[in-house]
């Protein structure tokens, strides 16, 4: 049975559809991306999972319970990183943690050592004492990320984790996620790192205005929608234009970037010598093997980081 | 899967709960409360202090400067009273009004929009009633330590000649109740900061009008009949009655005005929960 089933899951706001219509199953211990440029509507399919936003329209059910009519039964297994810091500002760090803790209605002898533990593993073991306001923004977020394991959730919705983190603290929450995940915990994430994606997601969606234009596993995705290889290649930003027409021949499918020119074929190098036989001179070239990143490019036409 | 983990003993309860509330409460505003005492234990003082110090000056400022223009006025029962005694209840009940609206109208807005504090909440197991409970009893505490604040001020001034005077303060808790529960409802309605500006524009002409700095006998009674329809001056008349001690057929209806005004704040406030919290 999955533990989350969207069917025709739809929200608007006021003329304006956000989510439009997408139906999605999630099975328990998977780990679930979604994935969209900006707006798509992936924060606004979060939120609706925690019961916090209204549908318009369609059936959701987490754990087999709607989380409309039963939001806080269906919290008491979430945990929720949503993408902006909500912490409560008035309070220090370990507070909030314990008072979040509260809001479930844990025990204080509970939420004690678990606030200590937590705030060692968000590494803000000496700040415990400091007010929200006087921390950085990536230990606001580091905050954010304990305080949403505060009640061993079973299912951890995570809205862009990582965005602000240094990347030490990203490969420890990378760790904690994997380590979560081995103990049955799903995971329901969205990112605009690629790399996180590949490394976290069993399975994905990618959405776009608020339609799901894609799914599948990561490596399916990028057999499916791109090349094996690709020959990323840089003339400057005058010549790349004029540079178009030429390459085009060449392969199957190119992509112009402002900055570069990518060009998609299973066998790069070969491609690479030929650009270079012919005296074309990019400033400067790569062969890289596919990867999410060059899906995301093909579905929706736009480049992951806006 | 057998349900096991820190969790289980809540889940199990929160199943457990009637379909009624429809996923709206979960029997945890006490968490909510405990929330509002720590931040006041960490916040400094002064924040709580002005709230106290509002009436005290307008007190100063219109019962002894125009009191000194003005001498006795007469008093509920008839019997001459001095102006600061005319007025220090109503500022009471005028205090007890401009504190449940700040709390229910302006904080709650602030706290939904830009500090996010109902949405962290939100995303735990409590329900929106649960947070709306909980932040109306804590500000009616608030109001209860101004009301007390005050209370004192006044008999240390002399301004109260009856034992009866004990009673404001549940009786400013119940105005408190009254206005915060329909500032919450409003709120609902609220959707930017310029829309928070009105409600001066109708709390000012209230209290200006409402027989607090002067009896309604100086207007003509149609106008005078429209302010006995609005709720501060049954709090004021009321205020000032219990502050001598002297009771007519009119007191029960105050009360009475204000229970109504309270269920149907709460009633409405209620139904509004969810475009309140859950956009
Ligand atoms: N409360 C709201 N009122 C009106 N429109 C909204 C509201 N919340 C979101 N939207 C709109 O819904 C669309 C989807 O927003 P959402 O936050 O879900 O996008 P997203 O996929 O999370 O984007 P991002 O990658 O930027 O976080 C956007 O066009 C946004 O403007
Ligand atoms: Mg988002």
């Amino acid at each position: 049975m999955s533990v989350i089933e969207a069917r025709g899951l739809t929200k608007k706001f006021g003329d304006f559809t956000a989510v439009d219509a997408i139906s999605f199953e999630v099975a328990p211990g998977e780990s679930f991306g979604l994935l969209g440029p900006n707006g798509a509507g992936k924060s606004t399919t979060m939120r609706m999972i925690g019961g916090t936003s209204l549908r318009t329209d369609g059936t959701l059910t987490v754990l087999g319970l709607d989380p409309e009519t039963h939001g806080p039964e269906v919290r008491a297994s979430l945990g929720v990183v949503p993408q902006q810091d909500s912490l409560d500002e008035e309070l220090r760090a370990r507070d909030n943690l314990i008072v979040y803790g509260r809001y479930f209605g844990l025990p204080m002898d509970y939420l004690k050592p678990k606030a200590d533990e937590l705030l060692e593993f968000a590494q803000l073991t000496e700040k415990a004492n400091a007010k929200v306001s006087a921390l950085s923004g990536g230990m606001k977020r580091r905050l954010t990320i304990a305080r949403g394991l505060v009640n061993e959730p079973r299912i951890l919705l995570l809205d862009e984790p990582t965005t602000g983190l240094d990347p030490q603290a990203r490969h420890i929450l990378w760790d904690r996620l994997f380590r979560l995940k081995e103990q049955g915990v799903t995971l329901v994430l969205t990112t605009h790192f690629m790399d996180e994606a590949e490394q976290l997601c069993d399975r994905l969606v990618v959405i776009d205005h608020g339609r799901i234009v894609a799914e599948g596993a990561p490596q399916a995705l990028i057999r499916q929608y791109s090349t094996r290889e690709v020959v990323e290649v840089r003339f400057g930003s005058a010549r790349n234009a004029e540079m178009e027409g030429v390459l085009r021949e060449m392969t199957d499918r190119i992509e112009v970037l402002p900055d570069r020119i990518l060009l998609y074929d299973d066998a790069g190098e070969a491609l690479l010598d030929e650009i270079n036989r012919r005296g074309l001179n990019p400033l400067t070239s790569l062969v890289r093997r596919s990867s999410l990143e060059d899906v995301f490019l093909r579905l929706t036409g736009r480049s992951l980081i806006d | 899967m057998s349900d096991t983990g820190v969790m289980a003993p809540i889940r199990e309860r929160l199943g457990r709960r009637p379909a009624q509330f429809g996923g709206l409460y979960a029997g945890n505003a006490r968490a909510v409360i405990e929330r509002g005492f720590r931040v006041i234990r960490t916040q400094n003082w002064g924040v709580i202090a002005t709230g106290f110090f509002e009436p005290v000056f307008y007190l100063l400022a219109m019962g002894m400067g125009m009191g000194a223009l003005v001498g006795a006025v007469p008093g509920p029962d008839g019997q001459p009273i001095s102006y600061a005694m005319y007025i220090a209840p109503a500022l009471l009940a005028t205090s007890a009004m401009n504190g449940a609206i700040y709390d229910s109208v302006n904080n709650v807005f602030f706290k939904l929009r830009y500090s996010k504090l109902y949405e962290g909440m939100l995303q735990t197991s409590l329900g929106p009633l649960d947070v709306a409970l909980g932040e109306i009893f804590m500000a009616l505490f608030r109001g209860l330590l101004y009301a007390i604040g005050f209370l004192a001020v006044i008999t240390a001034m002399g301004l109260v000649t009856s034992w009866w005077a004990l009673a404001m303060i549940p009786v400013a808790l119940l105005i408190a109740l009254g206005f915060a529960s329909l500032g919450m409802a409003v709120t609902s309605f609220m959707k930017s900061f310029q829309q928070l500006d009105l409600v001066p524009v109708v709390l000012l002409p209230m209290f200006l009008l409402s027989a607090t700095l002067f009896p309604i006998t100086v207007y003509p009674e149609p106008l005078q009949w429209g302010i006995m329809a609005l709720p501060l001056w049954h709090g004021v008349e009321l205020m000032r009655q219990l502050s001598v001690g002297y009771f007519d057929g009119e007191t029960l209806g105050h009360v009475a005005y204000f229970v109504v005004m309270s269920v149907i704040g709460i009633t409405a406030a209620s139904l509004r929960l969810r475009q309140l919290f859950l956009r």
